[in-house]
């Protein structure tokens, strides 16, 4: 599948039309004793880019995210992140990644301005002319909300300004690419709002390419300029929120009133269908209303094709093997 | 800047950090306090027993011995709970997270656990001197004595226990090692003279370094007849020596291939599903 920009966003950076893509994942497999967790995974990122990972529980998106990390060797394929093999990546090669981990109760004794500083001089043999590494303390702080809090103890903190710390130090040092897996899981709406608005703040003004892992489908089309579906343990949908509804020819859902009555029509070309009702109708028409089919749908669709694909391919194992 | 020397600064910076943080919380303030005043009190009411064959008071033999093997039990113990812990809470992944975390992490233990065993032995040994008599550094050569027992004492134990703390993924398992480790120091000589056991026994106690660091330590305060109370009624500072050295080289050849093994195994899930281990346990 071909990729296209989302319009509204402009995360394509000027620069040669061969430029080095962030992540190349090609074939990528995992195999834990006999049981194969990714079966053959294939994708790549361009710099700037966002890309949500989707997939039931156990599909895989966990394992690949510690891979491209470095944290978990593969068993077969070719990975090149930031233009190296996460398997043998140096420290000049950690350096320009951000990792933002599901924290628990580490560094509870730790004041948050104090652990930001601390982690943060790691980076700075690291810093270049083009990225300064780390970021600031306290525009860090600020960044995420934590200005109130700077001063306290880790172990005071809440979830949401634990969360929000993690955030803090997966970005401490600049990353050219951050890794988010499950980043809003037990956020309330507000804080989770804040997260976006951060996340958008990061790749429009630090051009971060972000790979993000999620079940929150909401969240992901807020976020993603490119949705990855992983099922069965690889890929099986990759493209934009509306490239892949349009890819299920879903349709959408067309409601209005007229007289006091209300109606409800479903229609692939919602354009055409609403033209003709009001040449039809005309000011009788009030409370219109159109609903494209939203990325669940258009998920729950891909992975209960995939799911009945897969039990059909068996089906047909089962024939030829009894033939 | 070589990102090398920026690591290992921060390492100790890092575990200057930690070591303040221990003076302002109480759970560490009564692990300080705690076992050295009960040291105190033990010493207290045995002031008036002698050390067998002599009339030295056996309390003043006991506060070096203490010194020494607290030391020694000490900076094993620590290390191997702050591994331990600090894996199951995701402190090393965050570490491994970040470039040159890990030697940081490491440098920074280091730095905390030997600050913190010393602050130890000085909670016990500055009221120790006031509580008996005959307990002092008799000229420089005993402070060269005790600091070249205290540094390498520490070298051979930390690693020791960095080796034990990373072999135990949950810190609730890691008693299963106290026993021994507790019963080791019984059969060092720390409380009463080594010479009074069995001879098995005394191999054994002589095979480790708890032993050797709490002779070291006596052989600096004491006055020099006490040597007539130990095995060959000699100080055997050569022995001294080379048995901690030996245990250092060991165990600072083991524990990086330990350690990075460990670390290796870190990851995202694996402290996600200890977590998830532990909160088990909770409710």
């Amino acid at each position: 599948m071909t990729i296209a920009e989302t319009p509204g966003r402009t995360s394509e950076p000027a620069g040669s039309p061969v430029e080095q893509p962030v992540l190349d994942v090609r074939d990528l497999r995992m195999r834990y004793g006999s049981t194969d967790v990714l079966t053959g995974v294939t994708f790549t990122a361009r710099p700037g880019e966002v890309l949500a990972l989707l997939g039931p529980n156990g599909a895989g998106k966990t394992t690949t995210i510690e891979i491209l990390e470095g944290f978990r060797m593969r068993s077969a394929g070719e990975v090149a992140v930031l233009g190296a093999d996460p398997a043998h990546g140096d420290e000049r090669w950690r350096a320009r990644l951000g990792v933002v981990l599901q924290s628990w109760r580490d560094h509870a004794k730790w004041r948050v301005r104090e652990l930001l500083a601390h982690l943060g001089s790691y980076y700075l043999p690291y810093s270049t002319d083009q990225i300064r590494r780390p970021w600031d303390v306290d525009d860090l702080i600020d960044a995420v909300g934590l200005n109130p809090h700077a001063g306290k103890r880790i172990g005071q903190l809440s979830g949401g300004q634990r969360r929000r710390l993690d955030v803090a130090i997966g970005i401490v040092g600049r990353p050219e690419l951050l890794f988010l897996d499950e980043p809003t899981a037990g956020f309330d709406p507000e804080a989770r709002r804040e997260f976006h608005d951060l996340v958008h703040r990061l790749t429009d003004l630090e051009q971060t390419t972000i790979l993000l892992t999620t079940h929150d489908l909401d969240e992901a089309e807020k976020l993603a300029d490119r949705i990855l579906i992983l099922a069965g343990g690889s890929i099986i949908a990759d493209g934009s929120a509306d490239q892949l509804s349009r890819r299920m020819s879903s349709e959408a859902e067309v409601k209005w009133s007229r007289d006091g009555q209300r109606f409800v029509h479903a229609t692939t070309d919602a354009t055409t269908f609403v033209r003709e009702l009001f040449q039809q109708y005309g000011d009788g028409i009030a409370d219109l209303e159109v609903r494209r089919a939203s990325l669940e749908d258009t998920y729950m669709a891909l992975v209960r094709d995939f799911e009945s694909g897969r039990s059909l391919a068996t089906l047909r194992e089962f024939e030829e093997a009894s033939r | 800047m070589n990102p090398t020397v920026v690591g290992l600064r921060a390492g100790v910076r890092r575990g200057g950090i930690e070591i303040r943080q221990s003076l302002v919380n109480v759970q560490d303030l009564w692990n300080y306090f705690f076992p050295n005043l009960t040291f105190l009190v033990v010493m207290f009411f045995m002031r008036d027993a002698t050390v067998p064959g002599t009339t030295f008071s056996l309390s003043a033999r006991t506060l070096p011995s203490v010194l020494g093997g607290g030391l020694a039990f000490g900076a094993l113990v620590t290390m191997m709970m702050a591994l331990t812990i600090e894996r199951e809470d995701g402190t090393l992944l965050r570490a491994k997270a970040i470039p040159n975390g890990m030697l940081g992490y490491l440098v920074g233990k280091v730095v905390q656990v030997s600050g913190m065993t010393l602050i130890g032995s000085v909670i016990l040994v500055i009221p120790g001197v006031l509580l008996v008599d005959g307990v002092e550094l008799r000229g420089p050569g005993a402070w060269l004595t005790l600091l070249w027992v205290l540094v390498l004492g520490l070298v051979a134990c930390l690693p020791i226990g960095a080796i034990l703390g990373s072999l135990f993924a949950n810190p609730r398992n890691v008693g299963v090692i106290m026993l021994p480790i507790m019963g080791l120091v019984a059969t060092s000589g720390i409380f009463y003279p080594i010479t009074t056991f069995p001879v098995w026994l005394q191999w054994i106690g002589q095979a480790f370094p708890v032993y050797w660091l709490g002779l070291g330590t006596r052989s600096a305060l004491l006055p020099p007849e006490l040597a007539a109370v130990e095995i060959g009624e000699s100080w055997r500072h050569l022995e001294t020596f080379g048995m901690l050295a030996g245990w250092a080289v060991l165990g600072l050849v083991v524990a990086p291939i330990v350690l990075r093994r460990m670390a290796r195994r870190e990851s995202g899930s694996s402290v996600a599903a200890r977590k998830e281990k532990a909160m088990q346990r909770i409710n």
